[in-house]
Formats: structure tokens, C-alpha cells, sequence
């Protein structure tokens, strides 16, 4: 079948999404890693913030981006109009 | 619809009064152990009923329906599906291992609590949803559908075979560790032992009985390794919160580092003390090995093996004649003398020992600090206090190269270990059994939920034990060692070994070897909780190795079913075939392979070679064709593999031959981009897929495409 605007748009979307959430990801894990030895400088919560981060911090937003990818991904199946059947 | 939240319903109701039932389980032990029943009686116990649980939970939900044993029948809500994920993904390997490993190597074990995590944010993003739409049973399946022809099929049969089987290896191996831990048996029959509890479970049930297990497990797994630990944390900081609390720790921890590495204090000179003892040792083994190695090239290595059996003989003597014969030590004597039958074993006992004695040479490495370098500088100005400003720039750059190293191959492990978490088919097909895409999406959440709450505990755990070591252990009299010390040392000299080697009366950091195993085992001794919190623990530990094996055994017997028999015929050989890989893998396991976490790290960069880029490029490039998947997923899975065997010490490979110095357990980080290259030009050099094939790309990506082809059938 041929896919119409809005279906196109809702895919767009998602990619968009998807983009930006990988985005944080990679912060949060490849460039902190990166720059660890200096980011150890700074104490947060009394760690220091690449140890922090390592052992907490990006693991807290690793749970966030999924948490927050499903919620918006539920919500634009709705808006699209693309959600599957009654279940709830 | 209805049916489904009152199946919820019940099964929170259910899933409650189990925990209850588990929490006053241990308390009657608790009471009975008060009352004196003794602690192997314990670990008897909690070994039975535990499997006795599982095995019942696995018989209620007993099923012969295909949809059933597969896939659950579609209807695991996204909560219990997470936490059944969370058990199958916490082996063995996560709940006795990691804190063990953050204990040993401070900042750069935190790449295993990264990897391990971050790769669900793939999962969620590139596949979980995709795959559920698209609704089939198998990744294989996937990838023949989406690609087409047999040969995808047939090469992601064999690329998961490979995978699972080295992971199924290492979990039945960790089942063997911790029956033979909890009721002292022998390794070898707790392997078996441990095995026949998996098959009991997955034989009657599948994936039913299969998840419904995996939920208790992880129950019985978190509340085992949370106790312990919040125990510790208020007993040493009042803070009943240890993620929070250890903060404070660290810092404590930290201050005692440099202490100890400063030979001016009290305690710093009597590990210096210690350190030059090792020092020694090292120069001695180092000596022989060069000795050996000369009379190797002279011809003569018969001799210098001849003396060293000669050395060992006297050993025996010795051991012998004393007032009271030590039987374990006179057996472990006379079994080095057996093994000692030529120079290569010479020379590895020799390389091992220099190594070892040379660990213990250097300074405490700092537990927070990543990468540290090799600590050339210091060595120079502590040996030569005139170095000249160049010697002294060589020696920084020369540090600074090391650290890099050490970063490059930590970024490297951690993208293995998440690409291949977000490839692991026992990993996606979890996502397969819940009832929509939408669940789908949720239940990667929770899955992730409920792994993170014991990853990031596991480096509290390591501090506040690293905390206990430094300020209750070290600095104590050999006189009067805590009770977990002696125990300990009693059971297993790889897990703790203590010894006054400067005889000065007193224990000194590096006097003292712990194997990583030990941190969480001995955690509730340490706690000073009763053992019945340390059979509960070990029983934590068997759920983990079990829950893993459980499904992997599962999922590695089903892939090479025929497509095309009937059902009954399909469940038959599939149960016949599992009981052929378990007992395969169990055999390989009672062989005790080298090193696990090698075994492990290897999957990952495997399937992250194979199976990463034709399954996302699968579904967000239309372009991609058979062609590309076949060279695709050949290509990474044979330079992934070609590394491994040209750098691997097993494989007769040596580290000369490492790319930028990573080692070959990232290996996967060559393996992938040759897999997404080999995918893109095998696509680009031949047709574009059948509309037949777009329109199958379409139907993964909307969770719901109306006059979609499968509209009606999905």
C-alpha cells in the first residue's frame, strides 16, 4: 500500500526521537568516558563525577531515555493514529 | 481488554504472597539456626526448596500449545516480562561477580555496570518495538523474512548457536560454584546437580513455565543481594540507603589509598615492608625464567625441570615430617609434583608466580582514579632523585600512553558489551512475548528498572567491603583475625588467602589476596548478619545462574528446529535436542574452561559482530538486501573471530598482533563496522527488495498500518 503524509510525518517523528535520545546516550556514556581523568576533578554528592557517572549517574539516565522513548512513542501512535487495538 | 488486567491483577496478587512466603521462609531458618541447626543443614535446605519452587511453578504452568511454549502466549505484562528479563539477563556472572571485579579494579570494572546497562537504551530504541510488531518467534525468523532466501536463516541459526552456547557454558559453570558452595559437594556433581534443576523447568513449560520462574527468581535474587548490603551500609555509616551513603565512604577510602602508599607513615612503611618482600620474589621467579629459558636453547631444560622436582620433593618431605601432617596441603604438593612434566609447565608456573609477586610489588591503585598509567614517573624519581628533565618528560609520556590505552580498551569493552546486549537473540526474544508493541516498549523499561537496582548497587557493595578491609582488617593482629577472615581462608585459599609475610604481627594490605568471588559471598559475615542470610544469598546466586541458563538452554535447542514438522514432532525433538546441549554444555563446564569472563566478553563482541547491523538496518534502511545481510553478517562474525584467534592466548595467538592495542575480548569493535560495510555495499552492488519486502519493512514500523499485508493476520 502507498503511505500517506501523515504516516510518513510519524515516522519522521520517531526518527527525530530516536536521533536526539541516542544523542544523550552517547554524552553520557562515550564522552564522559572520554574525559574522565578531568571530569574526576569535580565532587558531586561526595564522588567524584566520572566515578559517579559510571556507577550511577548515566545508568539513571539510561532508564530516563527508555522510560521517556516509550511514553512519547505511546503517545504518537495515539496522535497518528497508528495505535494498536483496545487493549489498556 | 479485561481479561488481561485481571490476569495482572492476579498475578500481582500471587507474586505478593509469594514474597511473603519467601521473607517467612527465612525467618523460620533464622529461628532455627538460633535454636542450632547447623549451617550445612541450612544450605541443604535452601538448595531444595528453592529448586523444589521453581520446578513447581514450572510444573503448574505446564504446556504443550506452541504458542504457549515459545512465546508465553503473547500475554507477559511489560512488568513481569521486565523482571523476568532482569533474572534471565543477571547471571552468575552479575550477581557474585561484578562487585567482585568493581573491588579489584576500582574505575575500570565500571565499564562492565555501563555496558551492561546501556545497551537496553539500543534495545529500546532499535529493536524491542520492532521486533514485536513484526511478531514472529525466532531472530532467525527475522532475518529469513525480512531478507529473504535460507542462507540469512541459516547463518543467524548458526551465529546464535555460537553465542548462547559459550553464555549457556558459563552460567551452568556458576551453578556448579554455588551448589558445591552452599552444600559442599564436589564441583563436578554440582554441576549436574544444578543441571537437572534447569532442565525441570524448561522441559515441562517452555517459555511459560520459563518466565513465570524467572519472575520468582528475580524476587528471591534482589531481596538476597539488597540485605547484606543495606546492613552494611548502617552499620558503618547509620545510612540505610548504601547508593547514597557510599559517597562518604569513597572519600574515607580514598584518604586510607594514599596513606598506605606513603612509605612515611606508619602503615605506608609496613607495606612498603611487604611490597620489597614481593619485589624480591619477583626478581627470583624472573631469574629462573631466564635460567629456563637458557638451558631450553642449550638443550638441556630436562635438568632445570629435574631440579625444580627435586625442590618440590624436598617440599614434601618437609610437609611430611611435620608433628602434625596437613592432608590438604601434602595432597596439593603431590599433585604439583604430578603436573610438573615438562619446561612449558615450568615456565608458566614461573610466569605466573612473577606476575603475581610483581601485582603485589606496586602501590594500592587508587579506587576512584580511571586509567591509571603505569606509574613510570614515580618509579623514576624514587630510583634516581637527579633524573634529568628529559628522562623525567619519557617517563610522563610513557605513563600517559598506558592511560590512553586503558581508556581506548575500556570505551571499546563498553561498546561491545552494549551492541551485543542489544543482540543477544535470548535478549530480543523476550520482547517477543508481550502482548503489543506498545508493551513492548513499556516492558524494555522495566526490564531495565530491575537490572539497574542491583547494578548500581554492585559498586556501593565493592566500596563499603573495601571500606571494611581497609579500616577493620588492615592494621589488626594476626592474633585476633575476624571470624569471615579465618573462615574463609579455611574454605578456598583462591578467595582468601592471608599470610604474616613480614612477621611483624600485624596485617598489611598486601599480605592479604581476595578473590572476587568473595566480596559478595562473604558480605553477610562481614555484616555480622546470621548464616542464614549467607545461604539466602548463595540461593540469590543460584537463581541467577539458573534463571540465565534456563532460557538460554532454551533458546539455543529451538533454533535448529525444522520449520516444517508438525507440532508435536517439533516440541518432541526440541526437548530431545536441549537435553543434548545441556548435557554438552554441562560437560564442557565440569572441564572448568579457563577464563569466564573471556567466555562472556566473547558472546557479546560476537553477536554484536553478526547480528547488530543486519537487524537495525533490517528496519531503518529499506535498501538493504540479501545480499548485503549474507556479507554483512559473514563479515563481521569472520574478522570478529579472526581477531580473536590471531590475539588470544588461547588460540596460540599473541598480543603483537592487537589493532591499537585492544584487547580481544573487544573485539566486536572491529567486527561491527566491518558488519555494517559489508551490509551497505552487499546492498548497494545488487537489486533493491521486492515492494513485497518494503511493505514488510512498513509493517515492523507502524505499530498498527491499516491495508497493511499482514493487517489481519498480525
Amino acid at each position: 500500500m502507498q503511505l500517506s503524509e501523515r504516516h510518513q510525518e510519524y515516522w519522521r517523528k520517531n526518527l527525530r526521537l530516536t536521533a536526539v535520545l541516542l544523542a544523550i546516550w552517547f554524552v553520557v556514556t562515550f564522552i564522559v568516558i572520554y574525559f574522565a581523568r578531568e571530569l574526576n576533578e569535580i565532587v558531586i554528592f561526595g564522588f567524584p563525577f566520572a566515578f559517579y557517572m559510571g556507577a550511577q549517574g548515566s545508568l539513571i539516565i539510561y532508564v530516563l531515555i527508555i522510560w521517556f522513548y516509550a511514553h512519547r512513542m505511546n503517545q504518537l501512535d495515539k496522535e497518528f493514529g497508528v495505535h494498536e487495538g483496545d487493549e489498556e | 481488554m479485561s481479561t488481561q488486567s485481571q490476569f495482572f491483577s492476579q498475578l500481582k496478587k500471587y507474586y505478593t504472597f509469594y514474597t511473603g512466603g519467601f521473607i517467612s521462609f527465612v525467618i523460620v531458618l533464622a529461628i532455627l539456626e538460633q535454636m542450632g541447626l547447623p549451617p550445612n543443614w541450612i544450605g541443604y535446605i535452601f538448595l531444595a526448596a528453592t529448586i523444589m519452587l521453581y520446578a513447581g511453578i514450572g510444573i503448574m504452568s505446564k504446556t504443550a500449545d506452541v504458542s504457549e511454549y515459545y512465546v508465553a502466549g503473547r500475554r507477559v505484562p511489560a512488568l513481569f516480562n521486565g523482571m523476568a528479563t532482569g533474572a534471565d539477563w543477571m547471571s552468575a556472572a552479575s550477581f557474585i561477580g561484578m562487585a567482585g571485579t568493581l573491588y579489584l579494579t576500582g574505575y575500570d570494572g565500571l565499564a562492565f555496570i555501563m555496558g551492561w546497562t546501556g545497551g537496553y537504551v539500543l534495545v529500546a530504541l532499535f529493536l524491542a518495538p520492532y521486533l514485536r510488531k513484526f511478531g514472529q518467534f525466532t531472530i532467525p525468523d527475522f532475518l529469513g523474512s525480512r531478507y529473504g532466501g535460507n542462507l540469512p536463516r541459516t547463518i543467524g541459526v548458526v551465529a546464535a548457536i555460537i553465542c548462547s552456547f559459550v553464555y549457556v557454558v558459563a552460567q551452568i559453570y556458576g551453578v556448579g560454584i554455588i551448589t558445591a558452595r552452599l552444600t559442599g559437594m564436589e564441583f563436578q556433581i554440582g554441576v549436574f546437580v544444578g543441571l537437572a534443576g534447569i532442565l525441570v523447568c524448561s522441559f515441562l513449560g517452555g517459555m511459560r513455565a520459563v518466565t513465570w520462574t524467572q519472575v520468582a527468581q528475580y524476587i528471591i535474587l534482589i531481596i538476597a543481594y539488597m540485605i547484606p548490603v543495606v546492613w552494611l551500609s548502617v552499620s558503618h555509616t547509620g545510612n540505610p540507603i548504601p547508593q547514597i551513603a557510599y559517597g562518604q565512604v569513597l572519600q574515607e577510602v580514598t584518604a586510607k589509598e594514599k596513606e598506605l602508599n606513603d612509605p612515611t607513615t606508619t602503615l605506608g612503611a609496613a607495606e612498603a615492608s611487604v611490597r620489597a618482600i614481593y619485589k624480591e620474589k619477583q626478581l627470583a621467579a624472573e631469574d629462573r625464567i631466564k635460567a629456563l629459558e637458557a638451558a631450553v636453547a642449550a638443550g638441556s631444560a630436562d635438568a632445570v625441570v629435574g631440579e625444580a622436582r627435586a625442590a618440590l620433593d624436598a617440599e614434601l618431605v618437609v610437609l611430611k615430617a611435620t608433628a602434625e601432617p596437613d592432608a590438604q596441603k601434602i595432597e596439593a604438593k603431590e599433585k604439583e609434583i604430578a603436573e610438573l612434566t615438562g619446561p612449558d609447565v615450568l615456565m608458566a608456573k614461573l610466569k605466573k608466580a612473577a606476575d603475581g609477586a610483581k601485582k603485589s610489588a606496586g602501590p594500592v591503585a587508587p579506587h576512584a582514579t580511571p586509567f591509571s598509567g603505569k606509574g613510570a614517573e614515580k618509579k623514576l624519581l624514587a630510583t634516581n632523585p637527579n633524573a634529568t628533565a628529559a628522562e623525567i618528560a619519557a617517563a610522563k609520556a610513557e605513563d600517559e600512553e598506558a592511560s590512553n590505552v586503558k581508556r581506548r580498551n575500556f570505551i571499546a569493552l563498553v561498546l561491545c558489551l552494549m551492541v551485543g546486549t542489544a543482540s543477544l537473540p535470548h535478549i530480543l526474544m523476550r520482547y517477543y512475548t508481550t502482548p503489543s508493541v506498545r508493551e513492548a516498549r513499556k516492558s524494555v523499561f522495566w526490564s531495565l528498572f530491575f537490572i539497574f537496582l542491583l547494578y548500581f548497587t554492585a559498586p556501593a557493595l565493592a566500596v563499603l567491603v573495601k571500606y571494611d578491609v581497609y579500616h577493620v582488617l588492615v592494621g589488626s593482629s594476626f592474633a585476633s583475625l575476624p571470624a569471615w577472615v579465618a573462615n574463609w581462608a579455611a574454605v578456598d585459599p583462591t578467595l582468601m588467602k592471608i599470610a604474616d609475610l613480614n612477621k611483624d604481627g600485624l596485617v598489611q594490605l598486601a599480605e592479604i589476596t581476595i578473590g572476587g568471588d568473595l566480596v559478595v559471598l562473604a558480605t553477610p559475615e562481614i555484616a555480622g548478619l546470621p548464616y542464614v542470610i549467607s545461604g539466602m544469598v548463595a540461593a540469590g546466586g543460584l537463581a541467577a545462574a539458573l534463571s540465565t541458563a534456563d532460557a538460554l538452554s532454551h533458546d539455543v535447542y529451538y533454533k535448529m528446529i525444522d520449520p516444517k514438522a508438525s507440532t508435536v514432532r517439533r516440541l518432541a525433538i526440541s526437548k530431545g535436542l536441549l537435553l543434548v546441549v545441556a548435557l554438552l554444555a554441562a560437560y564442557t563446564a565440569s572441564l572448568k574452561p579457563g577464563d569466564i569472563l573471556f567466555l562472556v566478553g566473547a558472546a557479546f563482541s560476537l553477536a554484536a559482530s553478526a547480528f547488530f547491523p543486519a537487524l537495525v538496518l533490517g528496519v531503518f534502511w529499506k535498501r538493504a538486501n540479501y545480499l548485503g545481510a549474507v556479507v554483512g553478517m559473514l563479515a563481521g562474525l569472520a574478522v570478529c573471530m579472526f581477531y580473536m584467534y590471531t590475539t588470544y592466548d588461547f588460540f596460540g595467538g599473541v598480543a603483537a598482533n592487537e589493532w591499537f592495542a585492544i584487547k580481544p575480548i573487544a573485539a566486536g569493535v572491529f567486527g561491527m563496522p566491518a558488519g555494517f560495510l559489508g551490509v551497505i555495499i552487499g546492498s548497494l552492488i545488487s537489486r533493491a527488495p521486492s515492494t513485497e519486502i518494503q511493505q514488510l519493512v512498513d509493517h515492523v514500523r507502524y505499530p498498527n498500518l491499516e491495508g497493511d499485508i499482514k493487517a489481519q493476520t498480525a
